[in-house]
């Protein structure tokens, strides 16, 4: 269970980013971050990792205190949380195995990583990780020789490898083209269903926050202005948020509900119902 | 209507008025500068010698040749020592190097006020002072010989090695350093993982490219007593010895080509 | 969905060189050239150890460092450095421009692209310290021998670049200036030079700012300018004065960055 009471950050420049913002995220719940740009979505993310220092406010995750850890305490609860990034920040020069294990630093002495030595259980772990997103023939190719989906997924294996309490996601689709951004939430829900993880992530696209969510905050300007279900996001919520705009054409119709929880992990790239749907859905 | 007849024709020009007058005065002053200079320098100039100079070349030409190439045996030692400065000399200034451009860049320093102004004066006081007179103290200090001109080299290479190793530090891509440090490792952890993957390639060619340079100074430090085949050319410079010379020069030309040919070969591999 | 693994599957970090016949014996020969290296080193110990007082000597020379009872040595010795400095800088930049044309080979027919390499290879090939002494030999003592090396030395860094700039400019725009009629010489000027000339500004500027540094030690070997005030003062073992030339080269060589830094900026 992760609570944020009154999460304010206000940057250096002065600027007020986070307006005393409360949230409270179950085990078990994916929630989806919406808003415009400048809305202070990644700002939250790293707020509760500590990426960036929080002005004011708590955030306690199964009732440890995360603001004011000291700098051993917070390592402990970083690797507590597992985080994956729009640009997928992988380690472009390492190969696939570092990267996934890279998610164990936390957890191993220097000697031991910088000599590559990690206990065999992570090696299995990463191995399992890596076969479940499709990519276990890759493991000493290099980062930067893999396609777009290919490096959130192994991203998605470097957070998971850290065994988290909570997933922090900051638009994991940005950079991806619509089949493999579906792909990747689809992968990324499935996760958390399997491992009942809670899960942040911020998405700007409405749609796929829709499909993949069981709930939907909304924020602007530092404020949040929607909290509820994906299906009560109505056109003049969505104005609310990002302001005037046609929206009835980017909500979800109800008969694309359906989603396959159970669909075998993305490795085969020839997936039809997701095109179907995306052509559906208009995106195509 | 008076007859106010508008010449309207439009004049072009490259620069308008005040940028025209303003590259002309620039001119001028060179041009002033130059000829100050260069008056200044002919006076302290023997022209008489300057004149008889290319006769003297041609002399010195003609007592060049042929090069004594039986000589050659006496010089594989020098070249050897000649090596080993410039190869030593740039393992120790790597060694020295690395943490102070750990220091010095924006990013990783661990402070901005204080560490980071010392290791930017290490980084120009080293480089602003030439091998040879870098090697002009240590011969005085250590005493002559190969070993003051692998601290000489050594200590000239710290300031070229960390600005180009700190520059490529502060290039790096910082997503990647976040996320590793998002999975809670500690600072020795992140750097390990997050930041030297992205700086080694730079690292390794900025390596190669000071050791080719170190070849070519390591030949002159000799001049000054610091070991190497400059001392054998001081040598037989001072001894008028000119087959040995020419021969000596052929030496430094082969060693140099064959190096830039080495370090040109290493960091074609390495990128 | 079941996974058909084998238990343990181990992972070790794959060796940066593959084939592993390469990566021993460079391995290998690393280890036998450094110990050979180190093993042939002769350092003779009892004369570092006898010289480290007289190296703290030097270090404490720095505070204070005595610029006032050499000062005009120094001040004579800075000036005719600085005059070397600008008077090579000019002159060598200026007989590169012919040297640098003729050695691209996209323009300059290939007598001329030959004769004009190799004019930079011999410049490139010694260093400012070796032909110093040859200009020395030819030209006397003093300032002009070491303004004919750095003139020389210019020759050789600037001519090579202005070479390579020229080979890889856009050949369209050279050629459209060519459609129009133009001669050889309005070619040259309306269809390279602009292409060419705002890198070659910047490493204008560059190269006064080597020339300054090496102006510094062509003294040593009699060039004329700081390098031989220098040389002096070590040789008296001053070394508090020699300390004063270091800091003010240092202080030189900084302003000296700084505002070619600057110019640089400002020109482009």
């Amino acid at each position: 269970m992760l609570r944020i009471k009154g999460l304010t950050k206000r940057y250096r420049t002065g600027d007020l980013a986070l307006k005393g913002i409360d949230i409270e995220v179950p085990d078990g719940q994916v929630m989806a971050l919406i808003g415009p740009s400048g809305a202070g979505k990644s700002t939250v993310i790293r707020c509760i990792n500590r990426l960036v220092e929080p002005t004011a406010g708590t955030i306690t995750l199964n009732d440890t205190e995360i603001v004011g850890l000291r700098s051993g305490e917070l390592r402990r609860m970083r690797r507590r949380m597992g985080m994956i990034f729009q640009e997928y920040a992988l380690v472009e020069r390492l190969s696939v195995m570092e990267n996934v294990l890279s998610g164990r630093l936390g957890y191993v002495g220097f000697w031991q990583s910088f000599m590559r030595k990690f206990p065999q259980s992570d090696i299995d772990e990463a191995f399992r990780l890596l076969a479940r997103v499709g990519l276990d023939h890759m493991a000493d190719k290099r980062a930067d020789e893999l396609s777009g989906g290919q490096r959130q997924r192994v991203g998605i294996c470097r957070a998971l490898i850290q065994n988290p309490e909570l997933l922090l996601v900051d638009e994991p689709t940005a950079s991806l083209d619509p089949k493999t951004s579906r792909q990747i939430m689809r992968l990324i829900k499935e996760l958390c269903g399997e491992r009942k993880l809670a899960a942040i992530i911020n998405i700007h696209d409405v749609m796929l926050a829709q499909m993949f969510a069981e709930r939907i905050v909304g924020l602007k300007l530092g404020e949040i202005v929607y909290d509820g279900p994906p299906d009560k996001l109505t056109p003049a919520v969505l104005t609310q948020i990002y302001g005037e705009e046609d929206w009835a054409s980017t909500i979800r119709k109800a008969d694309d509900d359906a989603e396959p929880v159970d669909e075998i992990a993305p490795a085969t790239p020839a997936e039809t119902p997701v095109i179907e749907r995306a052509r559906l859905a208009g995106l195509t | 209507m008076s007859g106010a007849i508008v010449t309207s024709k439009k004049v072009w020009q490259r620069h308008d008025r005040k940028t025209q007058l303003a590259v002309w005065a620039a001119w001028l002053f060179g041009t002033a500068v130059f000829v100050y200079c260069f008056q200044l320098i002919s006076e302290r100039t023997i022209w008489a010698f300057v004149w008889d100079a290319p006769a003297q070349a041609a002399d010195l030409g003609a007592r060049m040749v042929p090069p004594a190439w039986s000589y050659i045996h006496y010089l594989w030692r020098p070249i050897w020592d000649t090596l080993n400065i410039a190869t030593l000399g740039t393992i120790i200034s790597i060694v020295i190097a690395v943490p102070i451009a750990y220091c010095a860049a924006r990013n990783t320093t661990p402070s901005v006020a204080f560490v980071r102004p010392v290791a930017l004066f290490i980084i120009v006081a080293s480089r602003s002072i030439n091998s040879l007179i870098w090697a002009l103290m240590l011969v005085t200090i250590v005493g002559p010989g190969v070993f003051a001109g692998i601290i000489a080299i050594g200590l000239r290479s710290i300031g070229f090695v960390a600005k180009l190793l700190y520059e490529a530090i502060e290039e790096i891509d910082e997503s990647q350093v976040e996320a590793v440090r998002s999975t809670g490792a500690s600072a020795a952890q992140t750097t390990v993982y997050g930041i030297v993957p992205q700086v080694m390639p730079a690292f390794a060619g900025i390596t190669v490219f000071r050791w080719d340079i170190n070849i070519r100074e390591s030949t002159v430090l000799g001049l000054v007593g610091a070991g190497g085949i400059g001392l054998e050319l001081n040598a037989a410079i001072t001894q008028l010895y000119w087959t040995q010379v020419s021969l000596m020069l052929l030496v430094i030309i082969g060693t140099v080509i064959l190096s830039e040919w080495v370090s040109a070969k290493v960091r074609h591999a390495i990128i | 969905m079941s996974l058909a693994l084998p238990a343990h599957r181990t992972w070790k970090k794959p060796p940066a060189i593959k084939r592993a016949w390469l990566r021993w014996t460079l391995i290998v020969g690393a280890a036998i050239y450094l110990s050979l290296a180190l093993g042939t080193t002769h350092v003779n110990w009892s004369r570092v150890w006898e010289g480290l007082p007289r190296g703290m000597q030097f270090v404490t020379a720095f505070l204070p460092p005595d610029f006032t009872s050499r000062w005009t040595e120094i001040v004579e010795g800075i000036a005719e450095t600085l005059w070397m400095t600008v008077a090579a800088t000019v002159v060598g930049i200026a007989l590169s421009v012919p040297v640098g044309i003729g050695a691209a080979r996209n323009i300059a027919p290939l007598p001329v692209y030959y004769f004009c390499r190799s004019v930079l290879a011999v410049s490139r090939s010694f260093q400012e310290i070796i032909l110093a002494i040859f200009f020395v030999k030819l030209f006397g003592f003093g300032p002009f021998a070491g303004f004919v090396t750095l003139s020389f030395a210019t020759i050789g860094f600037y001519g090579k670049l202005l070479a390579e700039d020229i080979e890889d400019m856009d050949p369209s725009q050279a050629e459209a200036v060519r459609a129009t009629g133009a001669g050889w010489l309005q070619w040259l000027n309306y269809g390279v030079q602009p292409q060419v000339m705002p890198r070659m500004i910047g490493l204008g500027l560059y190269r006064l700012d080597i020339n300054f540094r090496e102006s510094a030690v062509v003294g040593i070997v009699g060039g004329g300018g700081i390098g031989a005030t220098l040389d002096t003062a070590f040789n008296r073992y001053e070394f508090d004065s020699a300390a004063a030339i270091i800091l003010i080269i240092i202080a030189i060589v900084m302003a000296v960055e700084y505002s070619s830094g600057y110019l640089r900026r400002w020109v482009q």
